[in-house]
């Protein structure tokens, strides 16, 4: 299984040693991990809350890793993303890409994010306080998907 | 026809989803339909260039053809990652 949509944590180790474990070809692992940040424009934050949409959140990742392994000769690929209650300092997402070499590996795992950021149906909501509020899409994040349209 | 409602879409509108019989031909026609609903409705599809929407749960655009449709779901761009 590639892609998880869970509330639990997830251990990033065990993560890539069950990526990479079955398969001794694999020579490159690069690894992103986002966590909450607690500071934030409106303020500090005091939680985040990640609502998704159960069903299209599953699918629209599996769609990403197609996508990414039409694209480089991934090994292997695994993407966490959790929902619910978060606070500053968790973790929020893992992406794992392994190929052959590092190339592949590097822009795999950057591709996967960039198209998890605007194609995933999440939405976080962070409150402090100074109140609570949902994050707003950024524009850096859409030109950022663009530029893998462009290539 | 079921919609769904997330992030402040849902908020506004007061539910997460709700069960309609509708002869809307597209989302855009849908929303000008849910806007007469009262409660929320309108406060929540004010601005419409910060409205996705997702039919069976693909990205579509908002006049996309809605004939078969069961789920439509309607939501701000996405904020993961």
């Amino acid at each position: 299984m590639s892609v998880s949509v869970q509330i639990e944590d997830f251990d990033i180790a065990a993560e890539i040693e069950a990526l990479t474990a079955p398969d001794q070809d694999i020579g490159a692992v690069v690894t992103f991990s986002g966590l909450v940040r607690e500071m934030t424009d409106a303020g500090a934050i005091q939680t985040m809350e990640l609502e998704h949409y159960p069903g299209m959140t599953e699918r629209a990742l599996e769609e990403i890793v197609e996508q990414a392994r039409a694209r480089w000769p991934l090994n292997g690929v695994r993407v966490i993303h959790r929902f619910g209650p978060l606070a500053p300092g968790d973790r929020i997402v893992l992406v794992i890409a392994a190929s052959r070499h590092r190339e592949a590996a590097f822009e795999a795992a950057a591709f996967l994010m960039d198209y998890l950021k605007t194609k995933a149906p999440f939405w976080k909501k962070e409150a402090g306080s100074h109140g609570a509020a949902w994050v707003d899409a950024r524009e850096a994040d859409d030109q950022a998907t663009t530029r893998w349209e462009q290539t | 026809m079921q919609i769904l409602y997330f992030s402040w879409l849902r908020e506004r509108v007061g539910e997460a989803s709700e069960e309609i019989e509708t002869q809307a031909a597209t989302p855009a026609d849908l929303i000008t339909e849910l806007k007469t609903r009262g409660g929320g409705h309108a406060m929540a599809f004010d601005d419409i260039s910060a409205i996705r929407v997702a039919v069976d749960q693909q990205m579509v655009e908002l006049d996309h053809p809605l004939e078969g449709a069961r789920e439509v779901a309607f939501f701000p761009p996405m904020t993961g990652g």
